[in-house]
């Protein structure tokens, strides 16, 4: 009997003992388990059943893809989904454009801001969203009173500014990198970035080329994660938006919920199989990275 | 790296090259640094600064205020939410990872960890529509089963920990999954080879193996149902205490004037709870990464 797994010796000796997780246990653990995944299965899928069911079927009236349709009719549908994605474009942009040659300085150049930027860009967590926007909130009016007399006044009018307020942009980057930075850094320790800069540069490549050419498709996957998963964030995201006065894509779902439920539950619905789209995206992505190395 | 480096002669080459990126690198990543002191330090001094200010003067009026009355129920209700949510979903997390872990089906596992993925990140305001379209005044489960007849509502306390497991129970499976895969079969073998009893093994291998994975993943769910504000905002508005709901009014200028800086005190004791919560989540993280390779 002092064999051990994978060896065929037995244990406990109902089954074979082939599968991970430990020896075959007797008919109670099967039976344990079985609970276990139907009260899961009941409490996860029943929601997304019943939000749908509630979507397509009107009392007194019977089923009806009503409620789908009349999403893109409702009054700033468009404006705000428009604002939403327009965000998120700006902000994945900004987020890359700031974190990328920061991650890259300290591989290359200072190993010793490795740390801090680990640092920094995890403190993010700690500070919930809405203490977060309730920093914000207080910052722009002293911020207005200071710059008034300066040039810079019209700045901060304009990062304010209804149509495209580049003040959730600023913060939305601030929430997104943590999550970008995890993404980017696995990306980064997979290939040796040294050796591609080095020779690159030994080969007569300009910084620009060197980024493009070379360090960009060898990322591409922790970018992808990167993107995704800020889109997913930005998306979603409430508060800052709804406690700074704004009305993205979120905001206006909460918006219409009292005049029209059934469109407000349709959006959720849509938005839950948006949130898996991209996730399956981001884990393809990944998926790829690994059996290209 | 071969011997091409011939000092620091022509651009380019070897050490030439090192010497230069490593002299002005770091400006790369001087971008973020400053866009970070602005956008997020900016905010977290004010926070800082408003906390203990009073009509301009230094105070710890804000910070007493805040601890007292109103402002302590919403704050102990923040914490007993999350506690309740921290502990049922590690409980439930765990029981259904173990179940996923020990089960034979390759499918169930992939598609149980790909659902968990996708739910862990499904919060805010798409996750409390769903709950409403099932278990609300109106819900799908609410009419069918006439359950409001038995009292039932969701817009309380309990109903609020009801959701907010939809995404602390995915999220504990994600965590709990690898650290149940870690404890190998044969370890358990030779326990019991060695003349343990099932008991004996659990209490001196399993659960020390586990235990910075199961305390880590309370942790989280703890930090996470602590900072959620746009599920309990949409959902039940401000029936149930909640610092986040608290916070929330006060920046919407709900509440008397003069008590705004209350609300970024509020803020502090929030970045406190939760700065606590990652002190104890990151050095756990690191512990159970140790089994996990």
């Amino acid at each position: 009997m002092a064999t051990l797994t994978p060896a065929p010796a037995v244990l406990t000796d109902t089954t074979p003992a082939k599968h991970p997780g430990g020896p075959a246990r007797p008919r109670t653990v099967r039976v344990w388990r079985g609970v276990v995944l139907l009260i899961a299965a009941l409490y996860f899928l029943v929601p997304m059943a019943t939000a749908f069911v509630f979507t397509v079927n009107i009392p007194n009236v019977g089923f009806t893809l009503d409620a789908y349709t009349r999403i893109f009719t409702v009054e700033g549908f468009v404006s705000s989904l428009s604002l939403s994605l327009g965000l998120a474009a700006a902000t994945i942009v900004l987020v890359l454009l700031l974190l990328l040659p920061a991650m890259l300085a300290v591989r290359l150049a200072a190993p010793r801001l490795k740390p801090v930027l680990e640092v920094l860009c995890t403190l993010p967590m700690v500070v919930p969203p809405i203490s977060f926007t309730a920093g914000i909130s207080s910052l722009l009016p002293w911020a207005q009173d200071v710059l008034a007399p300066t040039p810079f006044y019209q700045t901060i009018i304009t990062i304010q500014d209804q149509r495209f307020p580049l003040i959730l942009v600023l913060a939305y980057v601030v929430l997104a990198l943590p999550f970008a930075y995890r993404s980017l850094d696995s990306a980064l320790t997979a290939i040796d970035v040294r050796t591609l800069v080095e020779a690159a540069r030994n080969c007569g490549a300009s910084w620009p080329r060197v980024m493009l050419s070379v360090i960009v498709p060898n990322i591409r996957s922790g970018l992808a994660g990167a993107s995704f998963l800020t889109l997913a964030l930005v998306l979603g995201e409430y508060t800052v938006a709804r406690l700074l006065g704004y009305v993205p894509f979120p905001v206006w779902i909460v918006m219409i919920s009292g005049s029209q439920a059934q469109v407000s539950v349709a959006v959720s619905v849509f938005s839950l199989l948006l949130t898996w789209a991209l996730l399956l995206a981001v884990s393809s992505a990944g998926v790829r990275k690994r059996s290209a190395s | 790296m071969t011997g091409a480096s011939t000092g620091g002669r022509s651009a380019g080459t070897g050490r030439g090259l090192l010497a230069r990126v490593r002299s002005a690198g770091w400006l790369a990543a001087l971008p973020l640094l400053v866009f970070y002191a602005v956008v997020f330090g900016g905010p977290a001094v004010m926070i800082v600064i408003g906390a203990f200010t009073v009509d301009g003067r230094p105070s710890l009026d804000n910070m007493e205020r805040s601890l007292q009355g109103g402002y302590l129920t919403a704050l102990l209700g923040s914490v007993r939410l999350s506690a309740v949510v921290a502990i049922a979903g590690a409980v439930l997390g765990t029981l259904l990872a173990q179940a996923v872990v020990t089960s034979r089906s390759r499918w169930l596992r992939e598609s149980v960890l790909t659902a968990s993925g996708v739910l862990a990140n499904f919060g805010g305001v798409p996750l409390a529509f769903l709950w409403i379209a099932t278990l609300g005044n109106a819900g799908v489960v609410t009419t069918t089963f006439g359950l409001d007849r038995f009292g039932w509502s969701l817009y309380n306390f309990w109903g609020l920990a009801l959701v907010y497991l939809y995404f602390s129970v995915p999220l504990m499976v994600l965590v709990m999954t690898p650290a149940l895969d870690g404890l190998r079969p044969q370890w358990r073998e030779a326990a019991l080879n060695c003349g343990a009893t099932p008991w004996q093994f659990w209490r001196h291998v399993g659960i020390p193996v586990l235990a910075p994975s199961l305390l880590g993943g309370v942790v989280l769910l703890f930090g996470g149902a602590f900072a959620a504000y746009a599920t309990a905002a949409a959902m039940v508005g401000a029936t149930v205490p909640l610092v986040t709901l608290m916070i929330g009014d006060a920046l919407s200028g709900q509440v008397l004037v003069g008590h705004q800086n209350v609300a970024l005190a509020l803020s502090l004791d929030m970045i406190l709870v939760a700065g606590l919560v990652m002190a104890v989540y990151l050095p756990m993280q690191r512990r159970s990464a140790r089994w996990l390779r």
